[in-house]
């Protein structure tokens, strides 16, 4: 656990130097809004994506990616990103008001 | 303003399409054809990043029925008012919303010709006309046969058809569904069609039969649908290959009869899905190949056959990429920022590419695919090794399948507001 927290704050301070070959935070989360809702705000079922949380958003990601979070889905998606990525989107999520 | 003046001024507009340039609004005129998931997306995206942009949107019909949840209408799970999208919320957002054919485009002068006659000029356009049946495609089959053999491959009054069909038709009967060969709209769209017309005749005609006659071999998600039929459903479903004489040659309408490897059979309800290819004005264009798809730049769904337009959703060719609802949006947001950036005479942002299918078995089991995908100007639109994919083909005590029943109808709220707002 600790170990993991550890690695979260790597990813939190790789930050937005991050990504820069990839797509930008901006277009990784405009995806999420498919399932999770226009600006994450979920009518429905799924979880409304918590905004201004950039530390909650990448320890999930990160928990969802090492299938150590139980999850129906978010497991299979969180594998498609780097940790570098997970940094961008948690940072584009952070500053959604 | 209402559709019609924005089209009479659109029209007036083109008249003096001669002057320069120069003249128009800097962030320029961008005209998007077909209101669905594609289109919609496209615009609604265009006008939040940038609400300088002047977006106009033409669509034929009044609202958007969607093919998403059509077939749980066809299962009685779900009313067709349920599943229609208003452009409301569009014309909200900024978009000027015409309703009208869009009759040719001009590809040269840059504008679209609208069946009325008057013309909406663009600097940038985006065609997401989505699909055309190909009729011809099965022996036998025609537009007008549609009444006797519903394809109900585009949401509507063929959706009240087959569900008025499968309603009337005894218990004992046999429901023949035909699936066409890739690639098509939907991928998982008719084995969940299946699911939950049985779903329907389990409650309701228990000794009823379905026989989907397949041109392909395999099919998506296939070992996740066969394992659900053979649970909820055993007996119910014979899917046959095309290669075990699944594939149908001909069908006669008239005498209800469908005529495949192993002789011919007949329906009490049968279901045709003809081929398909790129809705009309595609063609029309010239935007398509001669596979009857439009290939474009994986980067900006730019099209590789005419410059300043952008072709997306189902009429596209977009690699790894299935022909879905999922996609079209996904696409739309793509071509939105190509667009902006190529407006400012910026390069374009790398694109980020997703799709979810989900799928219902019954209104309490759900499954899913999807998928992230890597975009590279050479090798095109590819899946993420090691990612995406299937549901548990084993649920756990998390109760994998009741779950994502209710996040497929969550899915459908979220992406409806997502694209028509
Ligand atoms: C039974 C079924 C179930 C499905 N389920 C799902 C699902 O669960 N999830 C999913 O992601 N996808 C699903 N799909 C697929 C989805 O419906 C399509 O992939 C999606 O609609 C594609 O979007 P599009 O914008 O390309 O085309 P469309 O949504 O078809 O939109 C095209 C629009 O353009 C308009 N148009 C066309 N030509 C013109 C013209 N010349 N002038 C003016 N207007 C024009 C049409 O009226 C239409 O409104 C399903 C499909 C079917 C058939
Ligand atoms: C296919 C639909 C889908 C897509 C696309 C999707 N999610 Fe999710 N998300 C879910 C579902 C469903 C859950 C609930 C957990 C589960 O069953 O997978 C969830 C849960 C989460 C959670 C946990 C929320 C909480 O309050 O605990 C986070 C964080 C999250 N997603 C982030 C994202 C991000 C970021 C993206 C885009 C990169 C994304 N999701 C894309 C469906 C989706």
């Amino acid at each position: 656990m600790r170990a993991l927290a550890a690695f979260a704050a790597t990813l939190l301070t790789a930050g937005v130097a991050a990504a820069q070959d990839g797509p930008s935070g901006q277009a990784m989360v405009q995806t999420c809004y498919v399932c999770h809702g226009p600006e994450g705000r979920s009518a429905e079922a799924v979880p409304a994506l918590l905004r201004g949380q950039k530390e909650f958003v990448v320890r999930q990601m990160i928990e969802f990616k090492a299938d150590r979070r139980p999850a129906t889905i978010m497991n299979r998606i969180a594998k498609s990103y780097s940790d570098e990525q997970i940094a961008a989107i948690a940072d584009y999520l952070a500053g959604l008001k | 303003m209402t559709a019609t003046r924005r089209a009479v001024i659109a029209g007036s507009v083109a008249v003096t399409l001669a002057a320069p340039r120069l003249a128009r609004a800097a962030a320029g005129a961008v005209v998007v054809i077909g209101a669905g998931f594609g289109g919609a997306t496209a615009a609604r995206y265009l006008k939040r990043l940038d609400p300088a942009v002047d977006v106009t949107l033409v669509e034929r019909e009044a609202s958007i029925v969607t093919c998403p949840f059509s077939n749980a209408v066809l299962g009685g799970y779900e009313t067709l008012q349920g599943i229609t999208r208003s452009l409301g919320g569009l014309k909200a957002a900024g978009v000027k919303v015409v309703r009208g054919e869009a009759s040719a485009i001009d590809l040269q002068a840059r504008r679209v010709r609208l069946a009325d006659g008057s013309r909406i000029a663009y600097d940038r356009l985006v065609v997401s006309p989505g699909i055309d049946l190909n009729f011809a495609g099965v022996a036998g089959y025609s537009e007008a046969a549609a009444a006797q053999m519903p394809h109900a491959w585009k949401a509507g009054a063929q959706t009240m058809l087959l569900r008025q069909q499968l309603e009337a038709m005894p218990d004992g009967g046999t429901f023949i569904v035909v699936p066409p060969a890739n690639p098509f709209r939907c991928p998982p769209g008719p084995y969940e069609r299946v699911s939950l017309v049985a779903s329907y005749f389990k409650a309701k005609k228990p000794k009823s039969k379905i026989l989907v006659l397949d041109a392909k071999d395999n099919f998506s998600k296939q070992g996740l649908f066969q394992a659900a039929w053979e649970a909820e459903f055993p007996g119910m479903i014979d899917w046959i290959a095309g290669k075990d004489g699944g594939k149908v040659e001909s069908v006669d309408p008239a005498a209800m009869t469908v005529k495949c490897g192993f002789g011919s059979q007949k329906g009490d309800v049968v279901n045709i899905i003809p081929p398909q290819r790129a809705g009309a004005i595609a063609q029309s264009a010239a935007l398509a190949g001669d596979n009857g798809w439009c290939p474009v730049d994986p980067m900006t769904f730019a099209s590789t056959k005419a410059t300043n337009v952008h072709v997306i959703g189902d009429a596209s060719i977009a690699g790894a990429m299935p022909k879905s609802g999922s996609s079209a949006n996904a696409q739309g947001k793509v071509a939105a920022g190509a667009i902006l950036a190529s407006l400012a005479g910026k390069p374009a942002p790398t694109p980020a590419l997703n799709n979810i299918c989900y799928s219902l078995v019954t209104p309490d089991y759900g499954i899913s695919v999807t998928d992230v995908y890597q975009v590279t100007k050479d090798k095109g639109i590819t899946t993420t090794p090691n990612a995406g994919g299937l549901s548990v083909r084993t649920p756990t005590d998390l109760g994998e399948r009741k779950l994502e029943a209710a996040f497929a109808r969550g899915w459908y709220r979220n992406i409806s507001a997502d694209s028509w707002g």
